[in-house]
């Protein structure tokens, strides 16, 4: 960075994260590159609908309205202003020293940085379940996209499986909406659930919304399940089998299933500019090394769901914290953060209270039939992993390379949790000595036109 | 409203309709629709799995997943969850046959 041009500032995602990020640097006179892969900066939580669309902010976003009205018109304002660029619909697709390779509409572009923020969020946390590769079996995080941009269920008869907030939320606005909900399973029972109680009352209007929402979908609600099959002809899903907490076996005919644990952090990007990874043995998943800023080193800031798992009020503080540690490396000026570090702890200790209290299925992972598919992209299946543990070993890369399991197209996102549990089970050790599968660029498919056209 | 495909439209139904083809057939979508929901509204999938028997439709909806790959008749495939369907678009469940 030269004495007299002003640092360049790149910020990836714009989320809560993102968008507060961003108006924090501008605020201190910086002019923030944002680059995002939606039409429309919100985020997967505040995610706009296209242009025409007409329901209100209240019927998209209920009780979170006012907050996602408040970043969508801060954004807008500071776009038009030209206090930031915005590079919409782009995806970085790769990352090094300075550099961020960005893929756009119209084709491919370099963008440099001198310090990068990180906001970019997470997708959803999903575990196998045996017949998951046919059609109409989704996230549950696509179920809410569908509704909210869309306006639409993917399906006529709908049953959800998983655990967490987005479990119930999502069962809650689809009927709310006026889909047909078959059932909402559960596999955490009513006795873990209480047990995160102490964590999940660090915020008890929170915690309580989310018991409103429960009561809504009434006797479509089981917990404590446990996750048989997904029957399929030749068209895509059937029904759901499932054994309730009893140990009753059940079937409930569907032809849309929405899957989904909580959240996996999205940490592609942070991988690449070489961000130091711990396992979080709560989460179950590796999330990057950051300090209580969100300070990951070398320049690279980390912000929201794909740092921490605090959903999108944490993510606003968490993008402010981190521009704030950007500003004050850079030597510039910034304002007081002792409200929002304290915030930050609270949200923390519910986040905590949410991993004990909706975990990942790990010991029904482990249990998976050998014929059980576990990499969707390419049908890589249980029984493959685990004879590659024979041949190979315990190691993460090593059983990626000989099984092809987080090879596909989706970059391990959906697969890697999976399979790391498996090598764990297999091979008699844990998941943090597994290892996590190193990320590759490019982090979304590009088409070759576009490497080739950069020069 | 139940749609002769796998989506029932719930909300934003008076929008204008457009016109699109798969597999050289005429279809009708609505303006604003990604090409998934506009897809999903008269069939019941995206496209055929490379690795197995089964059809696949999509799984994440956010860019993430990239189970929703179609092919285009001039040749360039695209991601139909984050892609809105523009009039006259034709798509293919099958690659070209020019595909190598």
């Amino acid at each position: 960075m030269s004495e007299t041009a002003p640092p360049r500032v790149v910020i990836v995602g714009a989320g809560p994260a993102g968008i507060r990020a961003a108006a924090t640097l501008v605020e201190a006179g910086l002019h923030p590159v944002v680059i995002d892969e939606g039409q429309r900066a919100g985020g997967q939580i505040y995610r706009r609908p296209p242009a025409g669309f007409t329901r209100t902010a209240k019927q998209l976003y209920g009780s979170e309205a006012a907050k996602a009205c408040t970043l969508h018109a801060l954004f807008d304002r500071l776009a038009k202003d030209g206090r930031l660029s915005h590079c919409a619909a782009s995806s970085v697709i790769a990352a090094q020293d300075g550099r961020l390779h960005v893929l756009g509409e119209d084709g491919m572009q370099v963008v440099f940085y001198d310090r990068l923020i990180l906001a970019t969020g997470a997708s959803d946390r999903v575990a196998p379940v045996p017949g998951w590769q046919c059609a109409g079996v989704y996230s549950l995080g696509a179920a809410q996209i569908a509704l909210k941009a869309q306006g639409v269920a993917l399906g006529r008869r709908i049953v959800l499986i998983g655990s967490g907030p987005l479990l119930t939320l999502v069962g809650a606005q689809l009927v709310k909406g006026g889909a047909d909900v078959a059932a909402v399973l559960d596999t955490s029972p009513w006795r873990q659930q209480l047990r995160g109680l102490w964590g999940l009352a660090a915020r008890p209007m929170v915690a309580l919304r989310g018991l409103v929402l429960r009561a809504r979908l009434g006797s479509r609600y089981h917990a404590g399940v446990t996750l048989e099959r997904i029957e399929a002809d030749g068209r895509g899903a059937t029904a759901m089998r499932w054994r309730d907490a009893g140990g009753r076996y059940r079937l409930t005919l569907c032809d849309m299933i929405g899957m989904g644990w909580h959240l996996l952090a999205e940490t592609h990007l942070a991988d690449l500019t070489g961000c130091a990874f711990d396992y979080d043995e709560q989460w179950r998943q590796w999330l990057p090394k950051i300090d209580e800023m969100g300070r990951a080193g070398n320049g690279i800031y980390l912000a929201g769901d794909g740092a921490r798992l605090l959903g999108a009020d944490g993510a606003e503080i968490a993008g402010r914290l981190a521009a704030v540690a950007c500003l004050s490396d850079l030597g510039l000026p910034t304002p007081s953060l002792r409200a929002g570090l304290r915030k930050l702890a609270r949200l923390e200790r519910f986040s905590r209270g949410l991993a004990c209290a909706f975990p990942w299925p790990a010991e029904t992972v482990r249990a998976l039939p050998d014929d059980a598919i576990v990499c969707r992209c390419e049908n890589v299946i249980a029984g493959a992993v685990r004879e590659s543990v024979e041949r190979g070993g315990g190691e993460a890369n090593r059983v990626k390379s000989l099984s092809r399991v987080g090879m596909g197209r989706c970059q391990a996102r959906y697969c890697q949790l999976a399979a790391v549990e498996l090598v764990a089970a297999q091979a008699g050790c844990t998941p943090d000595a597994v290892g996590r599968f190193r990320g590759q660029a490019p982090v979304r498919p590009a088409p070759i036109g576009a490497l080739l056209g950069e020069g | 409203m139940i749609t002769a495909g796998r989506i029932v439209r719930l909300a934003e139904r008076d929008r204008s309709v457009v016109h699109f083809f798969i597999d050289g057939e005429m279809r009708g979508a609505l303006a604003g629709d990604t090409v998934l929901t506009a897809m999903l509204a008269s069939g019941q999938a995206l496209r055929k799995s490379e690795f197995g028997p089964e059809p696949r439709a999509g799984f994440c909806l956010m860019g993430a997943c990239q189970d929703c790959w179609v092919w285009q008749d001039e040749g360039p495939r695209l991601r139909a969850c984050s892609t809105l369907v523009t009039e006259g678009i034709r798509l293919r469940t099958t690659p070209p046959e020019s595909w190598p």
